[in-house]
C-alpha cells in the first residue's frame, strides 16, 4: 500500500525532527532512499537543490514532490499530511494550555527563561545566512546588500516581500557570475 | 470570509516570500501576523515561537496552522497552512524539467545569493528583539548570562529542543522570586 508507505516516509521526519523543516533533512532523506530506496543520493540532491532554490518550506515541498513522484496528486497529499499535521495538533493543544494559565507568575517565569535562548537560536540563524551570502557572493556584496536591505526594512519600513523582491531582481542582475 | 482572505493573502505571501525554508519565514509570519493585522501582539508571538520551537516537524506550518486555528477556527488553520505550503508545491511538481534545466543558470543563483543577506538581516532584526524583550524581563546583566549560556548548550547538546525543554522545567519548578515577579509584572505593563 504505496500510501501507507508515503505516510510513515513523512511521518518520522514530522515527529522527530527538531529545530524547523531544514533539520528534517537527513530524516527525510534517510527514508527515502535507504529505507523506501524511491530515489538515489544523487536524484535526492537534485532534489532537494531545486527545493532550495525555490520559496517556501523545504520540508513540505519535499513531502509534497515526493510523495507526487510516487502516488500522484493523493501521494502528496499524503505525504504533506504526515509532515505537517502531527506536530501541528499537538502544538494547538499545548498552546491552549499554556494560554489558560498565561497571566500565573509561573508561565511568566517559563516565558522569561526561554527568551534568550530562542534569541540565541534566531541569531545562529541569521549568522548561517550571512555565511553562506559571503560564499555565494562574496564580502562586498553581502555588506552592500545587508546595509541595504537593513535600510529599506527598519529606516524606511518597506515591506519584506518587496524588499525580497528587489533583491531577486537585484541578483538576477548583478550577481549572475 | 474577509478573516479568512486575510488569512490566505497573509500566509500566501509568507509562502511565496520565505526564502531558506521554514525558519526563514518567521520574520515574515512576525510582519503579517503581528505588524500588519495585529491577530497577535509581541508577547505572544514570541511564546508562539518559542513552544513551536520545542516542538517537532516543520516550523512554519506549525506557526501557520496556530495562529489560523486561533483566527478563524478549523477552516482557518487549514486555510493558512495550505497557503504556505500549495504555491512552492504546485511550482515544484509543475517546473520540475524545466526547473532542473534552469537551475545551474547564472541568474538564478545570482537570485538565491542576493536573498540570504536580506533573510540574514531579517532574522538578526527578530533576534535583537528576542533579546530586548528579555532584558526587559530579566535584566540585561541576567540576559546576557542566559545568553551565554544557551549558546554554548546549543552548540553542546545535539538538539535545542532540549535546552528549551529544561528552561520550559526550571521556569515551572522554580519558586518565583519577589524581585522576578516585579520584574515580570513591570514588563507586563509595559506590553499592554
Amino acid at each position: 500500500m504505496i500510501y501507507w508507505k508515503i505516510f510513515v516516509a513523512f511521518f518520522i521526519p514530522g515527529v522527530l525532527g527538531y529545530g524547523g523543516g531544514p533539520a528534517s533533512i537527513p530524516l527525510v532523506e534517510d527514508q527515502v532512499i535507504d529505507h523506501y530506496g524511491w530515489m538515489d543520493a544523487e536524484k535526492f540532491a537534485e532534489v532537494l537543490a531545486i527545493g532550495n532554490a525555490l520559496p517556501g518550506p523545504i520540508a513540505t515541498k519535499l513531502a509534497g514532490y515526493i510523495g507526487y513522484q510516487q502516488g500522484g496528486i493523493l501521494g502528496a497529499v499524503v505525504g504533506v499530511f504526515a509532515t505537517v499535521a502531527p506536530s501541528l495538533i499537538l502544538m494547538i493543544f499545548l498552546l491552549g494550555m499554556l494560554y489558560r494559565f498565561k497571566d500565573s507568575p509561573k508561565v511568566k517565569q517559563m516565558t522569561n527563561f526561554i527568551r534568550p535562548a530562542i534569541a540565541v537560536l534566531l541569531g545562529v540563524i541569521a549568522f548561517q545566512f550571512f555565511v553562506e551570502s559571503y560564499h555565494g557572493a562574496g564580502w562586498l556584496q553581502t555588506l552592500i546588500l545587508t546595509a541595504a536591505s537593513f535600510f529599506f526594512l527598519e529606516k524606511l519600513k518597506v515591506h519584506p516581500a518587496i524588499v525580497i523582491a528587489g533583491a531577486l531582481g537585484y541578483g538576477a542582475i548583478f550577481l549572475a557570475a | 470570509m474577509k478573516q479568512q482572505r486575510q488569512l490566505f493573502f497573509a500566509f500566501f505571501r509568507v509562502g511565496i516570500f520565505g526564502y531558506g525554508g521554514g525558519p526563514a519565514s518567521i520574520p515574515l509570519v512576525h510582519k503579517e501576523v503581528v505588524e500588519n493585522y495585529k491577530w497577535l501582539d509581541d508577547r505572544d508571538f514570541n511564546d508562539l515561537l518559542a513552544l513551536a520551537n520545542t516542538l517537532p516537524g516543520p516550523i512554519a506550518t506549525k506557526m501557520a496552522g496556530y495562529i489560523g486555528h486561533r483566527v478563524a477556527g478549523v477552516t482557518g488553520m487549514i486555510n493558512a497552512v495550505l497557503a504556505t505550503i500549495l504555491p512552492s508545491i504546485f511550482i515544484m511538481v509543475v517546473l520540475l524539467s524545466s526547473l532542473a534545466a534552469v537551475k545551474d543558470k547564472p541568474w538564478v543563483q545570482g537570485m538565491t545569493d542576493a536573498v540570504m543577506p536580506v533573510v540574514g538581516v531579517m532574522l538578526a532584526v527578530l533576534t535583537w528583539s528576542f533579546f530586548r524583550r528579555s532584558k526587559e524581563g530579566l535584566g540585561l546583566w541576567k540576559s546576557l548570562m542566559f545568553v551565554a549560556g544557551s549558546f554554548v548548550l546549543i552548540k553542546v547538546l545535539p538538539s535545542p529542543a532540549i535546552l528549551i525543554l529544561a528552561l520550559l522545567l526550571i521556569g515551572l519548578l522554580k519558586p518565583v522570586r519577589k524581585d522576578n515577579a516585579d520584574a515580570v509584572g513591570a514588563e507586563r505593563e509595559e506590553s499592554v
